[in-house]
């Protein structure tokens, strides 16, 4: 049996794309699988009784090996921010090409902490910072110094001890460009070394906790327990520059949601499902409540997200008490049943646990997560305005339907802020600023192109149609991605005023595979990631399965 | 050192921020990169032509023939370079073709690179006496170091090379032979073993 993949209209609108939740396919899930052989080393920790100081950490393998410094510093609480503004962290960190000399450290201490302020070199890979989240940093601390383990129920609310406000890498800040290092053997997808930075600094927030502990009751204090720092994992605190990268990169947005599709239409496509496969799925699903009731948010929208989310499983799980597991193609049959009635928060959730039991079907598709852009940036001139009419008709047929000359539909405008060159959302009657508007406003600008070639000849090559109309250019060239790559393009008007801009950032975060999302505002949320990762002296043999084995 | 992601991004916005399009401004910043990366000064010609953009209303081209004059304004080497890049399958007829009068011509060479690219045929540009031959965007061979400001040139001849090898009949027989030394000669004995031996094509 043959099923169709899912239809891009359905699935790339805003809403559904900010239901997805992390899966096998998740970036830093995949990290640790590549790298779970690489050797882990602390060679340097070099810090204060207080805990600042510089510490360097490793992964080897065979010639290579990459380095993360880290710079912890102090500062006053008032100085703390999670906003992008900020410009003094707890602590600020890079990944280094190889191992740092110390001159290279010195020259890094100069620059790290100033993050954006700063300039990196092309041995530098990726950067970035993290404020303490103070109440439990203070209260893990507090009781590792008089001999006892934190307490794991206030752990949960949290999940972490520090949260990063932002991860750069691809050529920020002279940091190296991708070029330098995507066709390393050991890279098979992306953001993999920030996946890497992040993992180790969470090894750093463990050992400088036992570190200061130890100094303030070296009689006393105790190391904090490895089950109890495996269920701890980073936060992120993320605003709206993440959300212009899934629309800046569509060939690279494509790559990810089709290996999600094509993983699960291979699932669907199963005829029989053994036992061990049924227990996965089933063990996953049950494990994964917990990482739901422990999802803790003060937002309404979240919330409610949750509430639909609880509502959903229960149906399912009665669904699964009668439901025939041994039957033909049963996950198709599951999948039929949740997506007639269930919502998308739970559809999506499904989707994930689905892709669980199958690594022969997952693991094949990573390596097709990366994108070669520059290969499909050049607009084809010598094709025709039938064929782009054709391609507008097919690709964007709902987006066609949108009124532009409505207000509402075109209340927001994207900008880069002058102070911190960070994308922002603002509304267009209100506010200064929208002359200097991005081109994110992609289903307004495709309704546009699609009314100026509404008297052109068919047979007008489109190099000669370019020519009068270059205004539209940025919309042309996405045309003919699109028609190559279905799920490149956001099915949904990112300018209107009911857009949640957090849905772009939770499609990213869960590709990333951050779990609890924590909107704070319509246009920034903290997340957490790691919770429940194996240590890096576990990485030789640990259960893929981990992100559903927190204890919190 | 500024990485070739800064430089395209911040091209990218400068040249919207002169008043160019988004969808031009995006083939200008890759432009940069591509220049920087083949170590040819694209910032350095960037910079110095949007100073003078404003006020010298460069002039542009629509329709191209195998001469092309600017008159007394000399073109404009983004205008000319998106709309020969978007019409180059069409321009290709023409073998070869001249451009006089083109203002910081450093800045057209990306649009030929990436055209080299788009037709799968090397082009070979002669801008007054400096020469560069552009391998499918993959590479630029140059008589020309410089890194230095090139306000305007006189002539630009482009041709568009034929994919014709660039050795003789005799001389790929010769390597040819020499690469059968590495083959094994068969005995009836391997012929008959060996896989395929017994099947006809017509199985």
């Amino acid at each position: 049996m043959e099923v169709q993949l899912r239809d891009p209209n359905e699935i790339m609108k805003l809403s559904r794309l900010g239901s997805f939740h992390q899966s096998k396919l998740s970036f830093l899930r995949s990290f640790l699988k590549e790298f779970k052989d690489w050797n882990f080393k602390r060679s340097l920790f070099d810090l204060d009784e207080k805990g600042y100081g510089v510490a360097v950490y490793s992964f080897s393998k065979n010639e290579r090996t990459y380095s993360l410094i880290c710079f912890a510093n102090k500062i006053s609480d008032y100085e703390r921010s999670d906003r992008v503004i900020a410009t003094k962290w707890d602590a600020a960190f890079t990944l280094y090409d190889g191992v740092p000399s110390k001159l290279d450290i010195d020259r890094l201490k100069k620059n790290v902490p100033k993050q954006e302020g700063g300039r990196l070199t092309y041995k530098e890979l990726t950067l970035s910072r993290a404020n303490k989240s103070i109440r439990m940093f203070n209260h893990v601390v507090e009781n590792l110094s008089n001999g006892i383990q934190p307490d794991k129920k206030l752990l949960s609310e949290v999940g972490y001890l520090y949260r990063t406000t932002a991860v750069y890498g691809s050529g920020k800040f002279g940091l190296a460009d991708r070029f330098r290092i995507k066709n390393r053997k050991e890279i098979y997808g992306p953001f993999r070394l920030e996946m890497m930075l992040v993992y180790l600094v969470r090894q750093f927030t463990f050992d400088q906790v036992d570190h200061i502990a130890m100094h303030r009751n070296p009689k006393k204090a105790v190391k904090l327990d490895n089950d109890v720092s495996r269920n701890l994992g980073i936060g992120n605190s993320t605003g709206l520059g993440m959300a212009p990268f899934i629309v800046n990169h569509p060939t690279l947005l494509n790559n990810w949601i089709l290996a999600r599709e094509t993983a699960l239409k291979k699932v669907r496509e199963i005829k029989k499902i053994n036992k061990n496969q049924k227990d996965i799925f089933l063990s996953c699903l049950k494990k994964s409540l917990k990482n739901i009731s422990t999802w803790n948010t003060d937002s309404e929208y979240q919330k409610n997200k949750i509430n639909d989310l609880l509502k959903d499983l229960n149906k399912l799980f009665t669904f699964i008490e009668i439901f025939d597991f041994e039957g033909d193609f049963a996950f198709n049959k599951l999948y039929l049943w949740i997506e007639k009635n269930l919502k998308d928060e739970c559809i999506e959730y499904i989707v994930s646990m689905m892709l669980e039991p199958y690594d022969e079907i997952v693991d094949p598709l990573i390596s097709g997560m990366s994108s070669e852009e520059e290969k499909f940036f050049n607009i084809p001139g010598d094709r025709t305005i039938e064929d782009l009419r054709n391609i507008l008709e097919e690709k964007y047929n709902n987006i066609l339907k949108i009124d532009f000359d409505d207000k509402k539909n075109k209340r927001n405008f994207w900008f880069i802020s002058k102070n911190k060159e960070e994308p922002r959302y603002a509304d267009r009657y209100k506010e200064i600023g929208a002359d200097l508007e991005q081109p994110l406003a992609i289903a307004r600008d495709i309704k546009r192109l699609y009314e100026r070639i509404n008297n052109q000849k068919n047979s007008l090559p489109i190099g000669k149609f370019l020519n009068e109309n270059n205004d539209l250019r940025h919309v042309v060239r996405r045309a003919f991605i699109i028609e190559k790559f279905p799920y490149s393009e956001i099915q949904d008007n990112t300018i209107g005023s009911n857009v949640i801009p957090i849905d772009m950032l939770r499609l990213k975060l869960s590709f990333f595979g951050a779990v609890k999302f924590d909107p704070r505002s319509d246009k920034w949320l903290r997340i957490c990631m790691f919770q429940g990762a194996p240590l890096p002296n576990e990485l030789k043999n640990f259960d893929d399965l981990w992100v559903y084995n927190s204890i919190n | 050192m500024i990485s070739l992601s800064e430089i395209e991004t911040t091209s990218k916005r400068a040249t919207r921020a002169v008043g160019f399009s988004w969808g031009v401004a995006e083939e200008v910043g890759k432009n940069m990169r591509l220049l920087e990366l083949f170590g040819l000064s694209g910032v350095k010609n960037l910079n110095e032509y949007f100073k003078s953009y404003k006020k010298e209303n460069y002039k542009s081209i629509q329709a191209f023939s195998e001469t092309n004059e600017a008159s007394s304004i000399p073109y404009c080497p983004i205008e000319l370079g998106i709309n020969f890049l978007d019409q180059v399958t069409f321009i290709e007829k023409f073998q070869k073709i001249n451009f006089k009068n083109i203002a910081f011509p450093i800045l057209f060479l990306p649009f030929l690179s990436r055209s080299s690219e788009a037709l799968g045929k090397r082009i070979l540009c002669k801008i007054d006496q400096k020469e560069f031959l552009f391998n499918f965007n993959q590479t630029i061979y140059s008589n020309y170091l410089k890194s230095e400001i090139l306000k305007n040139c006189e002539l630009i001849n482009i041709s568009f090379l034929e994919n014709i090898n660039t050795f003789s009949q005799d001389e790929w027989e010769e390597i040819y032979k020499l690469s059968e030394n590495t083959f094994v000669e068969e005995n009836e004995s391997l012929k008959k073993d060996a896989a395929g031996a017994g099947l006809t094509d017509n199985d």
